[in-house]
């Protein structure tokens, strides 16, 4: 070998977060060739360093700024299971072996800014297809495909896709919804970062079927270096006859724009979100009129999540048959968890629906990285349900989560171990509310504050039977009477923690970590 | 007038690649935001006139916006993760030992104006909490020391 040694280094967030730019300068003094990549999604492992021998990855992990001169010297020599950080053949490990990588599949293993790698890997098959196939076909092929949107809710996309297809109007739009606010999930961000081009080809794809000449992406400023990332790869996208008047030869044009958000959890809610990339305050609006047939501008517009149109070019490429054939009852094709909290296993994991909340938590996930027993998860972001491990034996499906009162959301599931307190849970659960609520109905505005001195009453033992009811009726109240889930979903993770944790809200309870005047606590 | 206007001038061409644009209006405020640190008061009735609104509707944009500061922040800036998935690993414990240290609250700026403490709500670096983020820089598994450490070393770097 006398070229250099091609070396792989992560450039994701995560993996920077971690120090993965101080490990990159050690190499870039070296003789290697290095190649930023995505994260493979073993957040643990991070940084991981990756070297290509007769085609396989041979990882290392966690690299610290004080393992590369040792790293530097295995790598040279090829005695690689002599480093200490040495991991073995990614593809061989049993987290990216049990997976089914679709969305994924070339996150962390290419260059996110080379459309070439892209293309090799497959990419840009289904873009170019759809400019050949008749924009009717596209909307069934999602619809058979049984895509549900990954944003949260779940509703059918190819449902959504013939509404906006369908509409009569001298503009429609294509959004992506990209503000991933819900804590425990980071998924979007992965593949925005990892794999940009995917997330562009998606909603091409989407503007051919629906007729939109025009797309958005809604990114949260909180993620700079997607923007920075999807920025490029839009820029590359247009001069490489990707984007712009005429994609992929079809003859027809789609323009894309990336919008950065300024800091409104409220603002992923998709009519808050137009009316924000309209650039108006962030207030929800009533529905109907539905987005697919007044949206922004009011023209018919798609609004979807990054990882529903991240699922479309597999879908076109293979069909929505196969699509569907993945997954349990009507939740069809993988789904990204992201796993975080007290667990020894954190990242993404890609599989089709059909795993338990356990397979997930102990098997994948390992357990309690903190060796403490886990108490308890959230699934589903801020608004999503507390669950207990005596539900871990339920599958994640939309209808199997629904059934006890909890719901896939967009992913994420935080894992607590027993030091968690479930009333100070449910406290910030309104405290989120009150701080995010866009103002617009009572219930939520008003309700959510309460709700934090509701609490606080309940945690000092005041008039405790009393407030224990007041509690209740606050709940009904928000769910009966909120505009949207915000305000109307917010007591999902309030009852579930009472529900399924009581004692937490016992006076006295012997979890009590927070008492009068602790309201600075987050 | 004279300082005022030429204040204004400033704002009126940072706003102008915006006007007409979708969402202009935000794009704008964030241009003035990332160039001076912070909206100035000139900045609503700059971006009224721009945009052919009130300075009432502009002020709405401005104050739903966590983003949007109406004062300068502290020359450094740590941002501190307080949700759930952060919480499960010891972000509430870290809030307070970064306070006690640094003697800040969370959403202040210290007298001297060399800090300014904020909460955020999820960085998507979940997996790797507590996270924070100082002047731009990402941290994973923060700790106190570490947090400390990345303080001094920015302001040793400013003197
Ligand atoms: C308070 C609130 C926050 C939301 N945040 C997000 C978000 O960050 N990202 C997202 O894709 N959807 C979010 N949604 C769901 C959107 O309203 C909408 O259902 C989704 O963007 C539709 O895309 P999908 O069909 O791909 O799911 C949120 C909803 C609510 C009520
Ligand atoms: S429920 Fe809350 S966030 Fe939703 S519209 Fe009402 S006030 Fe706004
Ligand atoms: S919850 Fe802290 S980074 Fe996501």
């Amino acid at each position: 070998m006398n070229d250099a040694p091609t070396i792989f280094i992560p450039l994701d967030s995560v993996a920077l977060a971690l120090g993965a730019e101080e490990v990159a300068a050690a190499f870039l003094v070296a003789d290697f060739d290095i190649v930023r990549t995505g994260s493979r999604g073993m957040h643990w492992l991070e940084p991981l360093v990756e070297i290509e021998v007769g085609g396989a990855r041979i990882g290392f992990g966690p690299v610290d700024a004080g393992d590369t001169a040792s790293l530097r010297e295995v790598l040279l020599s090829g005695n690689f299971a002599a480093h200490p950080k040495y991991v073995g053949a990614i593809d061989e490990l049993d987290w990216m072996k049990n997976q089914q990588r679709l969305i994924f599949a070339r996150c962390g293993i290419v260059d996110p800014l080379s459309l070439d790698d892209y293309e090799e890997a497959g990419g840009l098959t289904a873009l170019k297809k759809a400019a050949n196939t008749p924009a009717g076909s596209l909307c069934e092929e999602v619809l058979a495909s049984g895509l549900r949107g990954r944003g949260g809710a779940g509703f059918p996309a190819g449902v959504k896709w013939k509404t906006v297809a369908e509409a009569q109007a001298d503009a429609k739009y294509i959004v992506c919804n990209a503000d991933e606010g819900d804590s425990g999930t980071f998924a979007d961000r992965m593949i925005m970062e990892g794999d940009p081009f995917l997330l562009i080809e998606g909603m091409a794809i989407a503007g051919l079927a629906v007729g939109a000449t025009r797309g958005f992406i809604y990114l949260r400023s909180e993620y700079p270096l997607a923007e920075r990332i999807l920025g490029e790869a839009v820029r590359i996208a247009y001069n490489e006859g990707v984007l712009g008047a005429d994609v992929c030869g079809s003859g027809k044009s789609f323009d894309l724009e990336l919008f950065i958000g300024a800091g409104a959890y409220i603002c992923g809610e998709e009519t808050s979100l137009l009316n924000s990339l309209e650039g108006k305050r962030g207030e929800v609006r009533a529905k109907p009129p539905l987005p697919a047939l007044e949206g922004l501008h009011g023209k018919p517009t798609l609004v979807h999540n990054v990882l529903t149109f991240c699922a479309v070019p597999d879908i076109v490429r293979a069909g929505g048959k196969a699509y569907a054939s993945l997954g349990v009852g009507k939740s069809c094709g993988t789904m990204a968890f992201q796993l975080s909290g007290d667990v020894k296993f954190p990242g993404l994991f890609e599989a089709p629906f059909g795993l338990t909340l356990r397979d997930l938590v102990e098997r994948i996930g390992g357990g309690a990285r903190s060796g403490k027993g886990i108490r308890a998860i959230q699934i589903g972001g801020p608004l999503g349900a507390y669950l207990p491990p005596s539900q871990f034996d339920t599958i994640i499906d939309y209808e199997a989560l629904l059934a006890i009162g909890a719901g896939v959301g967009h992913g994420g599931i935080v894992v607590f171990n027993e030091d968690v307190d479930l009333l100070e849970q449910a406290r910030y659960a309104f405290e989120f509310c009150a701080e995010e609520s866009c103002g617009k109905c009572t219930p939520c505005r008003i309700g959510a504050v309460r709700g934090v001195e509701v609490i606080d009453r309940i945690g000092r033992g005041e008039d405790h039977a009393e407030n224990m009811q007041t509690l209740t009726d606050l709940c009904e109240l928000m769910v009966d009477g909120s505009l949207c889930a915000m305000g109307g979903m917010t007591p999902i993770p309030v009852q579930s923690a009472l529900n399924n944790f009581p004692e937490d809200f016992a006076f006295p309870s012997i979890r009590r970590t927070f008492a009068a005047g602790a309201e600075k606590t987050p | 007038m004279g300082g005022t206007s030429n204040k204004n001038r400033a704002l009126d061409e940072i706003v102008r690649p915006y006007v007409g644009r979708t969402g202009g209006l935000i794009c704008a405020l964030r241009a003035i935001q990332a160039e001076i640190g912070f909206l100035p008061p000139e900045t609503e009735a700059a971006a009224a006139a721009a945009f052919n609104l009130t300075r009432a509707e502009v002020k709405g944009v401005i104050s739903f916006y966590a983003d949007f500061v109406r004062k300068p922040k502290g020359e450094t800036v740590i941002r501190l993760c307080a949700a759930e998935a952060c919480q499960a690993q010891g972000a509430r414990s870290l809030e307070m030992e970064v306070c006690r240290r640094l003697a800040i609250e969370p959403g202040a700026t210290s007298a001297s104006g060399d800090l300014t403490l904020e909460r955020v709500y999820c960085l998507g670096l979940c997996s790797a909490g507590p996270s924070a983020i100082i002047d731009g820089a990402l941290m994973g598994k923060a700790t106190p020391e570490k947090i400390v450490k990345a303080f001094e070393t920015g302001r040793g770097a400013r003197k």
